[in-house]
């Protein structure tokens, strides 16, 4: 055993008897996650991030000074910090810079929750019927996995948009399509597991029906792992979306996306160094925001971290 | 061993097909080609002849079983974009640029890497560990191309100190092109996440190791520290580089669309993301297929290094993909 694992183990006992050995309170597996995620400094920045970005694509027909398509050509290419009706800039068409930017968030917001429902919804099911049933059924998922594995995740994507176009909802649905394979698997390997385990035998003796035994005993026990991966899956559709949309294969115009706006800006950088600047730091903001929510949310849900 | 191999590179090869099938009838699933009207007004007898000579004429399935059969014979077809050249010809120009940016980013990433995590991992809680912690998470979650733009703004716009994007022709790159300031940002962008894992997880795997029982021995024994360190820890600690090398490998090697577009590097990534607009169905097939091979070899090289650097794994266990 690593000086680690005994130092936790050491304090797991301490904490489990209160000083004046009174029995502590009753205590939840959600209940403690919530306490140890807001211990965690890190998941708490992670939080105000993805909180206040969240706030602008909720509020942004309220914050935003301007509607996002509003072009305004006397206007055009105008610096930040110069124009007092404007004062993150304009931008090629004389669009206002700061509207844009914050309606941006909602469509970060908008493809990274709605890639990750598409991910779940297929993935979970998909990989729980796999790790579930096994045999046939099992067997396809699993090769249908390796060979979505095979292609590299954004080129697939890339792929399908050259085929059916871009626009907001062919991003969201060629990313859903490239991103359940993830979540699948661990679904799967998660439930060949638990369907093993006593409790599950147990309650199969008992004459537990099956969609109950699924979705009443093997599939909470694998919730915390599916969680994070969800955690971690929403940064890497917002990614993806700013990505594709970088190269000129995602949103359309006149929706405001921080990815087109980074693609855009690339024949106006020279001198219209905002244009550049101001998306590439929201972009950043917010994976970094969802990574420590990740992975504060991941250490929060293992008890064997209990400090 | 050998049988392990054969049955990889068996599935390898089914795994191909199935792709090659998905990109294949994905392209000619929508109505259009590259020879529509839009893009060539063409009277009907010579629009019939062009799509006669590359085949276009017929149904999708003997379309698709004449381009297997000449791929069989390292024949990729005609790149619609370029027709005086071939798409081998094409490919093999610009996989050699990604190669060459590829090579570049793997020694910056695993030569600064590497170290790196020791470091951190010798000065562990100091803040010079917070540090590093701190800018590899940093380089793990912001995406290259954020990267590469805060690059340009700052090295090339506002210090003027590096040219904003391009690259020196292949034939001139073994030291020319290493003396050219074309290569220092894209590099850069391009390393800071491979990089940053390098250290993240040397990091972790030092740590753990130094905490090891036969290290303690070691150090009992009154080995010197820099022979505890090269015999035992770092030996021991390298193991997950492996993995690590085999997952990082083959992405920078095929080229990343983002650095290779916004430094203008004329690459494979740069010719997939053309190839797409241009809707140039060969060259499109021919990347796929040269990546998902790339992929499938580079994952077989490592779980077969593995055996050799570790000998408690065994090959070929059940119940993992």
């Amino acid at each position: 055993m690593s000086q680690v694992q005994q130092e936790n183990l050491h304090t797991a006992v301490q904490g489990a008897v209160t000083p004046n050995g009174i029995q502590r309170p009753h205590r939840t597996l959600w209940g403690d996650a919530v306490r140890r995620f807001f211990q965690n400094r890190l998941a708490v920045l992670g939080f105000v991030l993805v909180t206040f970005i969240a706030f602008l694509a909720i509020f942004a027909d309220l914050i935003a000074p301007y509607d996002y398509a509003r072009a305004d050509f006397s206007r055009v290419l105008v610096l930040p910090f110069r124009d007092p009706l404007h004062p993150l800039g304009t931008d090629e068409v004389g669009r206002d810079y700061l509207s844009r930017l914050i309606y941006g968030a909602r469509t970060s917001m908008l493809v990274g929750l709605s890639v990750q429902t598409f991910a779940v919804a297929v993935g979970v099911t998909l990989g729980g019927l796999a790790g579930y049933l096994g045999g046939r059924t099992d067997f396809v998922v699993a090769r249908l996995i390796e060979i979505m594995t095979a292609f590299p995740g954004l080129l697939f994507a890339i792929l399908l948009i050259t085929v059916w176009g871009g626009g907001l909802h062919n991003v969201i649905l060629a990313l859903g399509i490239t991103s359940w394979i993830g979540i699948a698997r661990l679904t799967r390997a998660q439930l060949y597991q638990l369907r093993e385990k006593e409790f599950v035998e147990a309650a199969r003796g008992l004459g537990v029906p099956q969609h109950r035994i699924i979705f009443g005993h093997l599939l909470p026990n694998a919730l915390s792992p599916i969680l994070v991966a969800i955690s971690f899956g929403i940064p890497a559709a917002i990614f993806g979306e700013a990505g594709l949309s970088f190269l000129g294969l995602g949103v359309n115009d006149p929706i405001a996306s921080w990815g087109k706006m980074v693609g855009v800006s690339g024949a106006y950088v020279r001198v219209y160094w905002h244009m550049a600047l101001f998306p590439t730091i929201l972009i950043a903001l917010t994976m970094l925001g969802f990574s420590f929510m990740g992975d504060g949310l991941r250490d929060a849900l293992d008890p064997r971290l209990d400090k | 061993m050998a049988r392990y191999v054969l049955g990889r590179l068996v599935s390898l090869v089914f795994v191909l097909i199935a792709v090659s099938m998905i990109t294949f009838f994905l392209m000619h699933s929508v109505p259009g080609g590259p020879f529509d009207e839009t893009n060539q007004p063409l009277p009907p007898a010579a629009k019939a002849n062009i799509l006669a000579k590359y085949g276009l004429d017929q149904p999708v399935w003997r379309q698709y079983l004449n381009y297997m059969s000449s791929v069989l014979r390292f024949d990729f077809g005609i790149p619609y974009q370029q027709p005086t050249t071939t798409v081998a010809e094409l490919i093999k120009r610009s996989w050699l640029v990604s190669a060459q940016l590829g090579l570049m980013t793997i020694i910056v990433a695993f030569g600064l890497g590497i170290p790196i995590g020791i470091f951190a991992a010798y000065h562990q809680n100091s803040w010079i560990d917070t540090g590093v912690t701190f800018t590899a998470m940093l380089g793990i979650t912001v995406p290259n191309f954020v990267v590469g733009t805060w690059l340009i703004l700052f090295f090339a716009l506002y210090l003027g100190w590096l040219p904003m994007g391009g690259w020196n022709t292949p034939e001139s790159w073994i030291v020319p092109g290493l003396l050219s300031k074309d290569w220092i940002m894209p590099v850069l962008a391009y390393a800071l996440a491979p990089l940053s894992v390098v250290a993240r997880y040397t990091r972790a795997s030092v740590i753990e190791t130094i905490r090891s029982d036969y290290v303690r021995t070691a150090r009992a024994k009154g080995l010197t520290s820099t022979r505890i360190m090269s015999r035992h820890v770092l030996r021991n600690a390298l193991i997950p580089m492996v993995t690590i090398f085999g997952v990082e490998v083959p992405n920078l090697l095929t080229g990343t669309i983002f650095i290779e577009t916004i430094f203008r590097i004329p690459g494979l990534g740069k010719f997939f993301v053309t190839s797409t607009f241009n809707r140039d169905y060969p060259m499109i097939m021919a990347l796929v297929l040269l990546i998902a091979f790339v992929w499938g070899i580079t994952y077989l090289i490592t779980d077969l290094l593995y055996t050799r650097i570790d000998p408690r794994i065994r090959l070929g266990s059940k119940g993992v993909i």
